[in-house]
């Protein structure tokens, strides 16, 4: 422990509600992984975790995430009642349980995705958030279900439904079952689409690979986060296949945006409102004051 | 054609190369030998019996990959008669790993998708080693969607590693394709039957595998990713595969197992590329029980009962929220 931080009431140490994230260091300043500024702490967190110099986006946890998103009044969780099993009993250098718990012990979660109902400015939505530090967001039996279930709910409830996705892909461990969940989620949207429902898909960094190419990208809306990793393929593999040096910016929101195949790129501190009125317009609602 | 022998088939190629000296001296020799060729074959047949007998997933993968192995164009010959081959995904390019048209099959017209590999250099590189690009999906899904259109049933052959991971791909929109198919596939108004006739690798395979019907034959894999992919992420080393592909679950026994497919198709003895003919029979007299399902099946049965499929993958367990 430094002296600044000994120094410090243990109040200001910890924001209440905030989890603190792995990637960043400890204590009352952080360094911004990109531009390297040394930032306040509280600046941060008061700039939903992008760095106020040079517009960084860290990486969010799923309930920060839902929390910046949706009003605090009125949530359920959806599908917090299904978890993981392992049907393989898959065994790499570890076991598939073990791992489950490692993940489950870090963060406090039972698997990659979190699902609430709720609302945004008051428009009722059904929401979902990738946890990454769930083995990477992988996509596993849990995760299509919950999805599912949350698609469901936004059917019968007749409320959109917006997805944050932060992923590696499939969930090896699970074998050809991840494989099955991408055909699982994305049939899941068309009945919403049946019912006139917008379904705003929101790419976060990274998603890749069987998320990415599943239903990350059949959203009616698409948006990113600025400067994101987006793409199917791992730019390693590439490379590897390839035998060439990658483009400036490849797989990034920014390529993404100029090659068409994504809608909009969005920060994180205008994401709320900028969803607001996208489903407004699509739901012909008046424009919020 | 000659019979290329696996690492693992040793014995048997040693064997096979037996007969074929003898049948050579047989030609020009006064003493009849037959009987002892005849021997030789039988022992070779009971031989190819035990070692398939008791394949492991990664010697099947091998199977799966062997380089004589029957291609979709093949079964389209094989099966199919009057095939009018459709280029194309009206936007951007022709993808060659992926080859469809208009058939028929027992006289009925139906829809062919399949991923396409290659036999020498020169067409391996053609087809992109069954490696489809964006436009080869979005050619894919053109051809699903006149299907619909005409009312014919498609018939889709599943045979590629996977996705081609190349810059090109991304930057069309390798994503978006693929799960824009999955997205179509969910409710197209036709009965759509999905064999993996090789090698079902992961996004590229599943982006036309989404049906009615899910068979497999015998002797192919079908991953969420290849074992030597699997092995180096998890293990750190593609020296791993054979116990990857032992714990992933590729197999189609294993997968009929697990609920995921429906039906194996099987091989003639020593795998398909042993013989081409007795393959496409097996598979043809598949394909017609498989569509025999849909006769006169109302739309909207079809398309819950898929629904239904497609929901129901999955393991897990529920438990009280605390």
């Amino acid at each position: 422990m430094s002296w600044l931080t000994k120094l410090l009431p243990p109040k200001i140490k910890r924001e209440q509600g905030v989890q603190r994230r792995a990637s960043l260091p400890e204590g009352l300043w952080s360094k911004c992984p990109s531009c390297e500024a040394v930032l306040y702490m509280t600046d941060l967190e008061n700039n939903q975790q992008v760095c106020p110099k040079c517009g960084h986006h860290n990486r969010l946890g799923s309930r920060q995430r839902l929390d910046l998103l949706l009003d605090g009044e009125g949530r359920f969780e959806i599908g917090a009642e299904v978890v993981p099993v392992d049907s393989l009993k898959f065994k790499d250098s570890r076991k598939y349980p073990d791992r489950l718990m490692e993940a489950n012990q870090s963060t406090g979660e039972s698997d990659s995705l979190i699902v609430l109902q709720g609302a945004i400015k008051t428009l009722p939505v059904v929401a979902a958030a990738f946890e990454f530090d769930f083995m990477g967001g992988s996509m596993g039996s849990v995760l299509g279900e919950r999805f599912v279930r949350g698609v469901q709910v936004a059917v019968e409830q007749k409320m959109p439904f917006i997805c944050i996705t932060a992923s590696g892909g499939a969930r090896m461990q699970e074998g050809l079952f991840s494989l099955m969940q991408m055909a699982k989620t994305t049939a899941a949207l068309t009945k919403l689409s049946e019912a006139g429902l917008p379904f705003i898909s929101i790419l976060t960094d990274p998603t890749m690979g069987g998320v990415s190419a599943s239903f990350a990208f059949v959203g009616d809306v698409v948006i990113a986060e600025p400067n994101a990793l987006i793409g199917f393929a791992g730019p390693r593999v590439i490379e590897q296949t390839v035998r060439e040096k990658l483009p400036e910016g490849f797989q990034r929101s920014e390529f993404l945006l100029d090659k068409g195949a994504i809608d909009m790129i969005v920060d994180r501190r205008d994401l709320r409102d900028q969803v607001a009125r996208v489903l407004a317009l699509l739901q012909k609602l008046p424009a919020a004051a | 054609m000659k019979t290329s022998f696996l690492d693992f088939e040793q014995s048997i190629a040693d064997l096979e190369s037996k007969i074929e000296q003898l049948r050579y001296a047989q030609d020009d020799s006064a003493v009849d030998i037959s009987d002892e060729i005849e021997r030789l074959e039988k022992k070779s047949a009971q031989l190819t019996k035990e070692v398939y007998g008791k394949l492991t997933p990664w010697q099947i993968s091998q199977v799966a990959r062997h380089p004589q192995r029957p291609y979709t164009l093949d079964y389209l010959s094989l099966i199919f008669t009057d095939f009018e081959e459709l280029h194309g995904d009206r936007a951007f390019a022709d993808d060659h790993a992926i080859v469809g048209g208009l058939a028929r099959f027992n006289g009925q017209p139906v829809m062919v998708i399949g991923h396409q590999k290659g036999r020498d250099t020169k067409e391996k590189i053609y087809r992109n080693f069954g490696m489809p690009r964006p436009e080869g999906y979005r050619k894919a899904l053109r051809l699903m969607k006149l299907a619909e259109k005409f009312g014919l049933p498609v018939m889709t052959f599943v045979d590629t590693p996977g996705a081609y991971p190349g810059i090109d791909a991304e930057e069309r929109g390798q994503s978006e394709a693929i799960g824009r198919n999955l997205y179509e596939m969910a409710e197209l108004k036709v009965p759509v039957i999905v064999t993996i006739i090789g090698e079902g690798g992961s996004g590229g395979a599943l982006a036309i595998a989404v049906g009615d019907v899910v068979q497999m034959l015998q002797y192919s894999t079908y991953s969420v990713i290849s074992p030597e992919g699997c092995a180096s992420i998890l293990w750190k080393s593609a020296e791993k595969a054979p116990e990857a592909a032992e714990t992933m679950g590729i197999t189609a026994q294993r997968l009929k197992t697990l609920g995921l497919i429906d039906k194996i198709v099987s091989e003639p003895l020593g795998g398909a590329h042993r013989d081409h003919a007795a393959m496409a029979q097996s598979l043809k007299k598949s394909l017609q029980e498989a569509l025999k399902q849909f006769d006169g099946m109302p739309t909207a049965d079809l398309l819950a009962t898929r629904y239904e499929r497609l929901m129901g993958y999955g393991r897990f367990k529920e438990q009280a929220v605390g």
